[in-house]
């Protein structure tokens, strides 16, 4: 992965960078030997490592602030990381780049019950919300994956989703309002308790802006209470099409599940090492299909729906019977991109959207590709939002596997665009599918979105080398910010 | 994940195991979430996924650590709360003690830290040795406030903080030897089911003597025949976490030579164990000398047998049941748990006993206590023990239970709560004597 050059005047005066940060975080919070970089050299994408030129973790958003606008002062690149579970490389440190590491955050502010929101901080677990406030009811409704380990930070930079996301909406639709440190040093808060912010969604500029215009430092977000009833069906079917026919035949008739995800024979097999769920294992693809609502509305939907996979073919039709099996069934889902680690060593975990019509097609097409570049690949998906998770299977000690596997993963995001649909529905974009953007951008819409992104941090210096192929100077796109008579990446178009 | 190991390496058997382990992990996160020390200090160094990256390091490089490494890789409690969590499978215990074996092969520590172990490694495998720093201890005691009570490194600690932790987990009263805890048979009450040994443990004896005089009067009363086995003694766990894989292995052997020579003899049924952390140890007994062609096969034989004593109370079940109507909060000790993966169990037998049997939020997190962990951890340990304590009296429990001693004597530390081992419940609600903290 090729990012851009380093800058040897940054790499030079780098004792002077840690001595100035040591005196804004004091103790162990500036680790700056090799040693102990180590673990901070990638997040959840682990085929791309790069060692930062120092890692930092404050405590305080005044600490936060004071190394933003150091970092500014003196044109030091920053890269924030919250849990290190992004799969796109988000958080991928950079070599001549401070890693802002928020893990030290972890604290939930206030819980205001009246207006049904929480305050926290931002390296709370998303799934740490939802515990706090069980006990009376309620719970935080965007739940990814990786909710049990990711900082709601990392939700708010990603826009993350979830299985609950079909009908709960995804992270910015639960998003309240956000305390954010520019890169100037400057603490702004967007949003409040209330709906709707004042002025120009800024808010919503923010979501989902993969720490490239300023490092969140709170995070206010919506509560929901928990459905009277929820239950979980598993439908499994003989062969990957007819699954992914019913999810388009579920939505269609119109109904619309809390969860509606989907899991190919491979993945049945691993989350169920795991778990122990008693998912049918010789289904070809397997739907969990959850409704909730008030008992009445949830016992009519599950009939509906288990006819209509039945007309599809369903050879499993099981209800979960209690709240303990319906969370069961749930578990072996949300585990299954790392349970899928038993049956190989590395994976790529893929994510495009395409619309919900076009999944049989799309998946038949993945088999193909699958044989051309001779990698295995495992399916498991929010199937309800079209939303792929291909999962291919490679072996990182070995290059070729490697290069194949980068190959056959732009194949598929390229399957994606074709087909109508996006290149990230909701991991980002980050390293991972930064030079397939002109797939589905044209230079126009990608100036653009440089744009906005000059107008938060003209220097380039949050999270540089991210989802843009291309950098642009902004002073080209019509603002003028030059620092000290010097071009940021004098030598660009292409770094 | 990839890894860099040479041929030549991984001829070695131990590297080759943990390169296996290292391949297993996909650097997903979800570890790090429920790691205890990185939920309090919240650096990717102080989780799991951040240690097996430490550890991969050092022994890819077939380097001495640094300093700073070992400090995480120490900080460590051995709960393995994250190879519960881990969907992938990686066995984080084989390679934690890898990495703390190669540690102790390499490092040199400073001479008051050597001091420490040194004096810890010695001790805690040696009951009657054990029992003398008691009672020397128990006087030196009131010196304790005297030292000081933090460390400017969170974590880490000077040999004075942790002598003042020693000198605080010295009971008040150091009881007398218990008779169960000498070789012998008891027999059962009435027509004989099973024949188990029981594993006589080492701190336990010392420091809480009811735990095994309960299990012996519960397991007859089951009509179960249990053995003191001469010649069986303390697992080596202590030992073996602190890096002294040659200690542990010595100790490991001696009691598998005491348990065939049972085994071989009148024959056993099970092994039981009612100290948790000690029952993980011998259940893994087949790993520790996989290595070894005259061990292997008798060390997967004996820790195949070998049983928590609520696995074994399961399996004959419980009868005449006195129901005390008493609110229980259960601590699910990490051994217990993460470990053994014995969680449900032990709560259901209680119930069958008659008790309300309530669940402790956080319960997945470790108490502190972890063995040598609280000496030398101090700080760390004390802020987990109060998080537990905190969660513990939401539930307002009447009395806790645990099947960990250790876990006990912690908890009871930092509460006025009463707290008894789930043996001690089983046997007072089975017809025993009420257990002395609820008296
Ligand atoms: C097994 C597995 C399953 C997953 N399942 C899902 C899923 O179902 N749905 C889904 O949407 N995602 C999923 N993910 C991806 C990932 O968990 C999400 O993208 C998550 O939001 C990342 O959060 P994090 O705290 O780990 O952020 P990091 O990985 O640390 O960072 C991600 C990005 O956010 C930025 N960032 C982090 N914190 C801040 C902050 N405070 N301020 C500004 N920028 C910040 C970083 O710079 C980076 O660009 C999964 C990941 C894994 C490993
Ligand atoms: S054993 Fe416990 S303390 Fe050690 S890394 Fe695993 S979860 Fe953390
Ligand atoms: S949960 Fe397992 S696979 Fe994931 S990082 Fe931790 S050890 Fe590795």
């Amino acid at each position: 992965m090729q990012m851009p050059p380093l800058d040897p005047a940054i790499l030079a005066r780098r004792s002077e960078i840690v001595a100035a940060l040591r005196a804004i975080v004091p103790g162990e919070g500036v680790i700056d030997d090799l040693e102990g970089m180590r673990p901070y050299e990638c997040d959840a994408l682990s085929a791309y490592r790069q060692m930062p030129l120092v890692v930092v973790l404050p405590e305080t958003v005044a600490q936060v602030s004071t190394i933003l606008s150091y970092c500014q002062d003196n044109k030091v690149k920053v890269v924030p990381r919250g849990a290190g579970t992004s799969l796109s490389g988000g958080s991928m440190p950079v070599g001549d780049a401070i890693l802002l590491g928020l893990g030290k955050f972890n604290r939930v502010l206030e819980i205001d019950y009246a207006n049904r929101c929480a305050r926290v901080q931002p390296g709370v677990t998303n799934l740490g919300i939802s515990k706090a406030v069980e006990h009376e009811g309620f719970y935080y409704a965007p739940d990814p994956s990786s909710q049990i380990a990711c900082s709601i930070g990392g939700n708010v930079a990603e826009n993350s989703g979830g299985v609950h996301c079909l009908k709960y909406g995804l992270t910015t639709n639960n998003l309240l309002g956000i305390e954010l440190v520019l890169m100037t040093g400057e603490v702004v808060r967007l949003g409040g308790k209330h709906l709707d912010s004042e002025g120009y969604d800024l808010l919503g500029v923010m979501t989902g802006s993969e720490g490239l215009l300023g490092v969140v430092t709170e995070v206010t977000v919506r509560l929901l209470r928990k459905p009277t009833t929820a239950r979980a069906v598993l439908l499994g079917f003989p062969t990957e099409a007819g699954a992914a026919d019913c999810v388009a035949a579920v939505i269609a008739s119109g109904i619309i599940p809390g969860g509606m995800e989907m899991m190919d024979k491979e993945a049945v097999k691993c989350a169920e090492a795991y778990v122990g769920a008693g998912y049918p294992l010789d289904a070809e693809g397997l739907l969990i299909v959850e409704l909730d609502g008030p008992p009445v509305e949830v016992d009519y939907l599950v009939e509906r729906v288990a006819e209509i996979a039945r007309g599809r073919g369903a050879t499993t039709v099981r209800v979960s019977n209690d709240e303990q099996e319906r969370v069961l069934f749930w578990a072996g889902r949300k585990a299954a991109f790392p349970a899928v680690g038993q049956i190989t060593p590395d994976y790529m975990c893929l994510d495009g959207s395409v619309p919900r019509g076009r999944l049989v097609e799309v998946l038949a097409e993945m088999r193909e590709m699958s044989k051309k570049h001779r990698l295995r690949v495992v399916n498991v998906f929010h199937a309800g939002d079209g939303n792929l998770h291909p999962l291919i299977l490679f072996d990182a000690n070995d290059a070729d596997e490697l290069h194949r596997a980068e190959e056959f993963g732009a194949d598929i995001l390229r399957l994606c665009v074709r087909v109508g649909g996006v290149l990230t529905g909701e991991h980002g974009v980050g390293i991972e599918k930064r030079d397939l953007m002109g797939v589905q951008f044209t230079e126009i819409d990608l100036d653009q979105q440089m744009r906005l992104k000059c107008a938060f941090d003209p220097d380039h210096l949050l999270n540089p080398g991210k989802v843009f192929p291309q950098l642009r100077r902004c002073a080209e796109l019509g603002r003028v910010v030059v620092h000290h008579n010097k071009m940021p990446f004098p030598d660009i178009p292409r770094f | 994940m990839q890894t860099h190991f040479t041929l030549a390496q991984l001829a070695d058997p131990e590297t080759a195991r943990s390169n296996d382990i290292l391949r297993k992990c996909v650097h997903c996160g979800f570890c790090t979430a429920t790691c205890p020390t990185f939920v309090l200090l919240g650096d990717e160094r102080d989780s799991p996924r951040g240690r097996i990256y430490l550890i991969k390091s050092m022994i890819e490089d077939d380097r001495a650590p640094t300093a700073k490494e070992v400090r995480h890789v120490d900080r460590c409690l051995s709960c393995l709360s994250c190879m519960t969590t881990c969907p992938s499978g990686v066995n984080y215990m084989h390679l934690v003690d890898h990495g703390r074996h190669h540690i102790e092969e390499t490092f040199t520590r400073t001479l008051p830290d050597r001091f420490m172990r040194g004096v810890l490694a010695y001790l805690m495998p040696r009951p009657a040795a054990f029992r003398w720093a008691m009672v020397l201890g128990r006087l030196a005691k009131p010196l304790a406030p005297l030292l000081p009570a933090t460390s400017s490194d969170p974590g880490g600690a000077t040999f004075l903080r942790r002598l003042r932790a020693m000198l605080e987990a010295v009971p008040d009263k150091v009881p007398t030897p218990s008779p169960v805890d000498r070789p012998q048979v008891f027999p059962a009450l009435g027509v004989q089911r099973k024949r188990v040994a029981l594993m006589p443990g080492c701190g336990q004896q010392v420091l809480a003597p009811e735990v095994n005089e309960a299990t012996v009067r519960l397991l007859t009363r089951l009509d179960i025949e249990v053995v003191n086995v001469a010649g069986s003694g303390c697992c080596g766990s202590s030992v073996l976490h602190v890096g002294r894989n040659d200690q542990a292995i010595e100790l490991a052997k001696r009691n598998i030579t005491a348990w065939l020579r049972e085994i071989d003899g009148a024959g056993l049924d099970a092994i039981v164990i009612n100290a948790s952390g000690c029952g993980t140890t011998v259940k893994d007994y087949g790993h520790m000398l996989a290595d070894d062609p005259v061990w292997a096969e008798k060390a997967k034989q004996v820790a195949s047998l070998a049983k928590d004593v609520t696995e074994i109370v399961a399996e004959v079940g419980l009868s005449g049941i006195v129901p005390r109507p008493l609110t229980v909060a259960y601590h699910s000790a990490c051994s217990m748990q993460h470990g053994q993966k014995l969680d449900a169990l032990p709560k259901k037998l209680l119930r069958e006993a008659g008790f309300m049997v309530k669940d402790v939020p956080e319960g997945h997190l470790c108490c502190g206590w972890a063995g040598t962990y609280q000496v030398l951890q101090p700080d760390l340990s004390r802020r987990l023990r109060d998080r537990k304590v905190a969660n513990i009296e939401s539930v307002r429990p009447d009395v806790i239970a645990a099947g960990n001693f250790g876990c006990i004597g912690n908890i009871a530390s930092g509460t006025g709560i009463p707290i008894a081992h789930t043996v001690e419940l089983l046997d007072w609600a089975t017809g025993g004597p009420k257990p002395a903290a609820l008296i």
